[in-house]
């Protein structure tokens, strides 16, 4: 009979089981623990930067298990080279934690910067540069790799990718540590990723330096250095920039993945991305076995910019949120930057000069752009010409339009229009933003002033950028306007002192700010929230700004550096299967209303993580034969079980029938358990506990037995 | 009633009756309730029942079981009380017992109507219309209506609720008329039986452990105290106040807001506060026992009142100044701000009530900056008024919202994480401040404000409104900043701020947000206003980019922003502030100029807010006598009518009549000012005869404008040209002699030019006129009868009862024509 209303029953009874049946599922306990590590990082600063990205390890413990790593990448950082000056070691990043799950280990990577100054020394003068009274390293750029103390990327199985800019070292392992497994992100985020990649290749190649500078790496020359240069850590693993052989090779490793997709990981765990609001394509993680649930949240933002919203909903339920990647400048409101950024622009090309904006070609560009779009007619500015320089230039603004189901509603609905999500195809259209892939060729014959030019590198090391501050750094009519929130301004523009032109910096950082952590967290109300120390208090500078941390009953659990943190939930449940032809043959009893219970004799057979109870074979017959079995055939003995007990003894009832057969002197007593029924007579005591009950008489077996049938009697059986 | 209506009263009153054609819209039952009232305002009730027997047959007619409207129903009881407010007419009714049916037992009040919330109203509005007389007393008490008024009070209709407790006063104050109004010693004891039932219901009231009956009793007391000040109160609240008193010793203070209302009602009192001796000590025992949130309102009342215990007042600003006490000493302030600023007591009571939640820290510090920017500029303020420990707590405030305060305790830094990006605390705060500048400061405080609003001023952060009011503020410090002595400068303090702060402003005139940049041109509008005249200013003003970026603004595509800066831009071209240079790109390029900018805004700017900045600008200049206008002063009056007279905006087109005065005034002679100290322009010698004076008005064609606004389709632009017509004419009778002698067939022509004018048909121009054709039209025009005429209301005919009654009946007729229509 068809039930109305889509409701199912499961029967229990013979006949109802067809094409297999719906199978019955069964709890095991299960004893493990959670702890999280986290392995030091290169550099501090006051925000860490957690970005997202997660690896996964599996490696044979027996046939049927897996254990499993995940870790979490994060941010590659950069650093760059002058024409003629160029400077500092790049770092790619570092700071890690890991958390481990048992057979889990959950890796986080957070964090670059920047290093500059120093004094000439004899031993490098030639590696030296002295600027402005500040030392800059000229050499190549080198970047610092994700820090390895705690893991070994080769066991590593699965990376998962939260968002293209924290994908930026992903070459350095797949290429070169003997990482052999998979990575998972979602289309734009490998799209962007590459485009931001290639950019970066294109800018250093495009300016080949033979020589690096690795005198001043040497531990005794280093630390007499000034500093920050001589806490720089870990110099010597700084590398050269890959080239786009090892990007292809890297991001052919990558599996395409889409939102709320369940990826199974061997059985083990499922992984999940959901969107995280922060970039087009950026994910958040859902790691879950059939009774845990973790969360990993990273470069976040719950304002409405271009992507899809972020989904908070799929979070609910967590055990743990390991909350990462907040914004780097909590205390500047990005709305109120980007009005900051649009009168700061509007001011010098009414004043006759040219705005900079050094920035990545993807992200906060768009909205920049957007906002110029309906900015510019207001301002009286239709006439100037924006120019985008980046050797991804088109590709990027391209892209941008393609990805639509990964778009805010906004903007996916302008598709069925059919208009282009974003305006800046109409920018295009009516000659008001121009991109170009290089200074050179095109660019130089079209260049008017006074112009708006948007270009990279943020750190101003290398790229176009470099040209156009050497261009246009003399005069105070000029003015650079700084939005990327990763970079120091003052750092990014130390090789440049002095000069002239004036600098802005309005840091455009939509991720989540402290405020909004709090309403996600009342949102999402996980049970418990790890984070890295750095957000449970105050910034060192402010440290009044009781609003600059997060606020979270119970309080979050944080870590550090090297910390490892055991995670305040243990594994207690397996998921089982039981076969169909298995559940048939139970008989389940009503011990409550809605309470069955039934005793089932199986086999556990487990394998890729998964358990499955199965028929015990039959015992096979003798085959006649006078054979004497070896004990090893024996199949395991199925001796009639004891009934199981279900129920209570109420002690009055209890001493009325031992008075009715014949005991005396009954004296009872209560203890902090249950009572005592003492037999004076039979010297024999009954101890009644919740969940036991003891007989204790001397010798006499058959007084125990009369007793323990009696008491048997106020029990349910099955 | 006139002849008309009473024709069309029995048709309405079958219409009301009848169930089947219901009233669409209550709105005319209202009016017409409305209309009965003045009948029997007027007139003798008794007589209009009798004259219209159809009225009493409607009444007779809702009581038959029936499906009647409610509407209809509460509109016949409202009808029966209003009648029955009269006593003569009240015997007529109870002749028929017609109203113990209407309002008692047996009618709706059983029935099942009395669910419809608005049978219930107009049963309590008919009652308290009716209870007039001492004979209504007794059918009150007859009925039990008092009881039914009792259970009234809870309804679930806040209307009728409140209607219900005004009932109860208004009843107490009738039976309470004859008797105790000349006896203040008379015990309640002696008081009428219905007064008594009402004490002892309120008594009881007060004694229950349920909220909503104490406030209910609280809030008839209110009423009662505050409209009636006969002695018997003052015995009532003799009786009432120690139970009154009970409430306080209760936790918490139950119904504390009606409570405090009425002390303060009691209190304003002149019967009660004069006698009553136990007042001040109740007063003094609930700010102590209230909660900080709770008693701000009563510490408000106390220090509004004219006569007051100088102790009492004093606690009361302690009550008031209590949060922002908090505020200093979580700031860690100087010790000396919290000696003037007393929180004697009551400090930690008010950090458990700022700190618990946002919501509650947020609210409160709100409304007490509020109440003291309510205080502040009263006569019976508290003195010494403690303006430097206020203004360094406003300070703090605004500092913690922006987080640059440096909280030294716990509770400081759960005040900063509350108020951190707080827009409703910087508001209010901003507005405390603003009225702060009243008074003097020390100058380091000085420095502290000016630091806190330029911060403001500056921080992308600000929120649009936050911003306004900090240019608000700000404006108003520098106006009450001491000017030097010997110049008419700002002091070298506000100038050195003003240094800072005009870098800041050409950013805000280009920000993204519309209300930013409107906000940032009104604030300079004020300044050049106020400040434009004195070199200091200039010299800062000229040097920054403000000028060309006013101007640019006047092309912005938000119709506020460029009226703004139209306003702006007039003042700076009066004080002869705008820039000219020749720009870069345009070298030696003429710059347009601004009389040719502004007459292209009057006459192309789609929306009306620019256009009548321009028109309010150039009545400015012309009044001012601007070095553009004054050239051929003339032309640009010429010009100024002609466009405006165009204008499909009637407050452009009265703003050229005001514009057309001032010309006028100074054409005639006269000086425009009404202060006779005011300086006015030079204006030409009088004009020796009438005709040359009147010349230069014809040559602008001013008559042709000042004709067709006469005739407008508004009204204020007719009623402000009849004005200056009348004045004209008036001012033409001043040269005396003979005039207006213009060649009768030319009068004649214009005079049937205007009356096809009048008609609607103003396509044919009336061409130039000469004086004295101006004089005889003028002479000859009824412009008394025209001002009559505009100053009546234009829905005077509509408002007729008779063509409500037609209405209504019109309404229902039209349903039945629907009907028929369909079958």
């Amino acid at each position: 009979m068809p039930y109305p209303f889509g409701l199912r029953r499961f029967h229990f009874g013979k006949g109802s089981r067809q094409w297999g049946g719906p199978r019955k599922t069964a709890v095991l306990r299960r004893f493990e623990s959670y702890s999280l590590h986290s392995s030091p990082p290169a550099t501090r600063r006051s925000y860490p930067s957690i970005g997202g990205s997660l690896w996964l390890k599996t490696f044979t413990l027996s046939h049927f298990f897996y254990k499993l790593k995940l870790g979490f990448t994060s941010q590659g950082g950069f650093v760059s080279q002058l024409p003629l000056l160029p400077v500092r070691a790049p770092n790619l990043t570092m700071q890690c934690a890991q958390i481990q799950i048992n057979y889990y280990y959950v890796g986080l990577w957070t964090g670059h910067d920047f290093h500059s100054q120093f004094p000439s020394f004899a031993t490098c003068s030639k590696e030296l540069k002295e600027c402005s009274g500040h030392v800059f390293v000229d050499s190549v750029p080198e970047f610092c790799l994700p820090e390895t103390e705690l893991i070994d990327l080769s066991t590593v199985d699965v990376i998962l990718i939260s968002n293209y800019h924290c994908m930026m070292a992903l070459p350095y392992i797949t290429e070169h540590t003997g990482f052999t497994g998979t990575v998972y992100a979602t289309e734009p985020t490998v799209q962007i990723g590459r485009l931001l990649m290639e950019e970066l290749v294109n800018f250093i190649e495009r300016v080949p330096k033979a020589q690096s500078a690795s005198l001043w790496k040497n531990k005794d020359i280093q630390r007499l250095l000034p500093s920050p240069l001589k806490d720089a850590v870990e110099v010597s693993t700084w590398r050269r920039c890959y080239t786009m052989q090892e990007v292809n090779s890297a991001l052919s490793k990558i599996q395409l993945v889409g939102y709320s997709q369940k990826i199974e990981l061997f059985g083990a765990v499922q992984v999940t991305p959901l969107s995280s609001g922060y970039a087009l394509g950026s994910s958040n993680w859902i790691i879950q076995s059939h009774y845990e649930k973790v969360s990993y949240v990273s470069g976040s933002s719950l304002l409405t910019t271009h992507p899809q919203p972020m989904d908070q909903a799929s979070l609910k339920n967590s055990d743990v949120l390991v909350l990462t990647g907040l914004t780097q400048i909590p205390t500047a409101n990005p709305d109120g930057m980007v009005g900051e950024f649009c009168s700061n622009l509007a001011l010098t090309v009414r004043n006759g000069g040219n705005v900079l904006v050094p920035c990545y070609p993807s992200g906060v560009i768009y909205d920049l752009l957007e906002c110029l779009y309906q900015y510019i007619d207001s301002a009286g500015l239709s006439n100037i010409p924006f120019y985008f320089i980046s050797p991804v230039a088109n590709s990027s603004l391209e892209f941008s339009q393609i990805f639509a189901e990964w778009l805010c509603h906004n903007k996916q609905t302008k598709v069925y229009l059919p208009e282009p999500p974003f305006p800046h195809a109409e920018l295009i259209q009516t000659n008001k933003l121009k991109h170009y892939p290089s200074l050179h060729g095109d660019f130089s014959s079209d260049f008017r002033q006074p112009c708006v030019v948007f270009t990279g590198h943020p750190s101003l090391r290398f790229g176009d950028v470099v040209h156009f501050m050497e261009l246009w750094g003399k005069s105070s009519l000029n003015t650079v306007i700084f939005t990327e929130p990763d970079f120091s301004y003052l750092e990014a523009l130390a090789p440049y002192q002095p000069l002239a032109m004036k600098c802005i910096y309005c840091p455009i950082d939509t991720r989540l700010n402290f405020i909004q952590v709090s309403k996600l967290l009342k949102e999402v109300q996980p049970l418990h929230v790890v984070c890295p120390e750095q957000y449970t208090q105050p910034p060192p500078a402010q440290s009044h700004r009781m609003d600059l941390m997060i606020d979270c009953q119970p309080p979050a659990m944080s870590y550090r550096r090297a910390e490892v943190l055991a995670l305040p939930f243990k594994r207690r449940y397996e998921k089982i299967e039981i076969m169909p032809e298995l559940a048939d043959s139970l008989v389940p009893m009503e011990i409550k209303p809605g309470i069955s219970l039934a005793t089932v004799s199986a086999v556990l057979h487990t394998k890729d993580n998964k358990h499955v109870l199965q028929p015990p074979p039959r015992p096979t017959q003798p085959t006649g034969g006078k054979k004497r079995k070896r004990a090893s055939d024996d199949i395991p003995d199925c001796k009639v079980l004891k009934p199981l007990l279900s129920g209570s003894i109420p002690v009055e009832q209890f001493v009325q029938a031992l008075e009715k057969h014949g005991f005396s002197d009954i004296k009872v007593e209560d203890t902090a358990k249950g009572h005592i029924v003492l037999l004076q007579e039979a010297e024999t005591l009954i101890q009644i506990e919740e969940d036991s009950t003891h007989i204790i008489c001397d010798n006499d077996e058959m007084l125990r037995v009369r007793l323990r049938d009696l008491v048997l009697k106020f029990l349910q059986k099955f | 009633m006139d002849p008309e209506c009473s024709q069309l009263l029995p048709a309405l009153c079958s219409v009301l009756a009848d169930p089947r054609q219901p009233v669409a819209d209550d709105t005319c039952l209202e009016k017409l309730l409305d209309w009965f009232k003045t009948i029997t305002e007027a007139g003798s009730s008794l007589l209009l029942l009798q004259e219209n027997p159809c009225l009493l047959g409607l009444l007779c007619h809702v009581l038959k079981p029936q499906d009647l409207s409610p509407r209809v129903l509460s509109f016949s009881l409202r009808l029966a009380g209003m009648l029955a407010a009269q006593e003569d007419c009240f015997q007529y009714l109870q002749q028929g017992e017609l109203l113990p049916r209407l309002f008692g037992e047996a009618g709706p009040l059983g029935g099942a109507a009395w669910t419809a919330p608005s049978v219930r109203s107009g049963w309590i509005q008919g009652l308290r219309s009716l209870a007039r007389h001492p004979s209504a007393l007794c059918f009150l008490a007859d009925c039990g209506a008092v009881d039914t008024i009792f259970s009234l009070q809870g309804d679930s209709s806040l209307f009728v609720a409140s209607a219900a407790g005004q009932l109860l006063v208004h009843i107490l104050g009738l039976s309470l008329q004859g008797p105790a109004e000349g006896h203040p010693g008379l015990q309640t004891g002696d008081w009428p039986v219905c007064a008594q039932k009402i004490v002892s219901h309120i008594e009881e009231s007060l004694r229950s452990a349920a909220t909503p009956q104490i406030t209910q009793a609280l809030n008839v007391l209110t009423t009662t105290f505050g409209h009636c000040h006969d002695p018997w109160t003052q015995v009532l609240w003799g009786r009432l106040s120690p139970l009154v008193a009970c409430l306080l010793e209760k936790d918490p203070v139950p119904a504390a807001h009606s409570l405090v209302d009425l002390l303060l009602s009691v209190a304003r009192s002149p019967v009660l506060s004069s006698s009553s001796s136990g007042l001040w000590e109740t007063l003094a025992q609930t700010l102590s026992h209230l909660s900080p949130t709770q008693a701000g309102p009563l510490a408000l009342g106390i220090l509004k009142l004219q006569e007051c215990p100088q102790v009492l007042r004093a606690q009361a600003f302690a009550v008031l100044l209590q949060p922002l006490t908090c505020v200093l000493e979580a700031t860690a302030q100087a010790p000396g701000l919290l000696d003037s600023l007393d929180g004697t007591g009551g400090a930690s009571v008010t950090v458990d009530t700022l700190l618990p939640s946002k919501a509650a820290c947020v609210g409160l510090l709100c409304r007490t900056l509020a109440h003291l920017e309510l205080l502040q500029p009263l006569p019976q303020r508290p003195s010494p008024w403690p303006q430097a420990p206020l203004l360094g707590a406003t300070v703090t405030i605004l500092r913690l919202c922006s987080g640059s305060a440096t909280p030294t305790s716990d509770a400081g830094g759960h005040l900063c994480a509350f108020l951190v990006g707080c827009v409703r605390v910087q508001r209010a705060a901003l507005d405390f401040l603003g009225t702060l500048s009243q008074g003097t400061g020390p100058r380091e405080l000085v420095t502290q404000v000016f630091a806190v609003l330029l911060e403001y001023l500056t921080s992308p952060d600000s929120s649009p409104t936050v911003l306004k009011k900090a240019f608000q503020a700000t404006f108003r410090w520098l106006q009450s900043s001491p000017e030097t002595p010997g110049c008419s400068d700002l002091d070298p303090h506000a100038h050195l701020f003003l240094r800072e702060l005009l870098p800041v402003l050409p950013k805000r005139l280009c920000s993204p947000c519309w209300e930013v940049r409107d906000s940032g041109l009104e604030f300079l509008t004020q300044m050049i206003g106020r400040w434009g005249g004195q070199a200091g200013f200039r010299r800062a003003l000229l040097a920054s980019e403000v000028p060309e970026l006013t101007e640019q603004l006047l092309r912005d595509p938000e119709s506020y922003v460029r009226a703004s800066a139209v306003a702006a831009m007039g003042q700076l071209s009066s004080q002869g502030l705008r820039v000219t240079p020749a720009s870069p790109e345009h070298p030696g390029g003429q710059q347009k100029s601004l009389l040719a900018e502004l007459l292209h805004i009057l006459s192309t700017d789609s929306e009306g807010f620019p256009r009548r900045a321009v028109m309010h600008v150039f009545t400015q200049w012309l009044r001012d006598g601007h070095a553009d206008v004054a050239g051929d002063t003339e032309r640009f009056v010429a010009r100024v009518l002609q466009v405006a007279s165009q204008d499909l905006d009637w407050e452009v087109r009265a703003q050229g009549l005001e514009l057309a005065l001032v010309f006028l005034e100074q054409t005639l002679g006269r000086p425009s000012s009404h202060c006779p100290y005011a300086v006015t322009p030079p204006v030409a010698a009088p004009p020796s005869s009438l005709a040359q004076a009147l010349r230069p008005l014809c040559r602008v064609q001013l008559f042709e404008f000042a004709f067709r606004a006469l005739f407008d389709c508004d009204r204020p632009v007719a009623q402000k040209s009849c004005d200056l017509l009348l004045f004209l004419r008036a001012q033409t009778a001043s040269y005396g002699g003979p005039q207006g002698s213009g060649s009768v067939p030319e009068v004649a022509s214009v005079e049937a030019a205007l009356q096809r004018w009048q008609a609607g048909d103003q396509g044919q121009p009336l061409g130039y006129l000469e004086p004295e054709v101006v004089v005889a039209v003028l002479r000859s025009m009824d412009l008394e009868g025209l001002r009559g005429a505009l100053a009546e209301s234009s829905d005077r005919v509509e408002k007729s009862p008779q063509s409500l009654l037609q209405d209504v009946l019109a309404t229902v007729g039209a349903l039945g024509e629907d009907e028929a229509d369909c079958y």
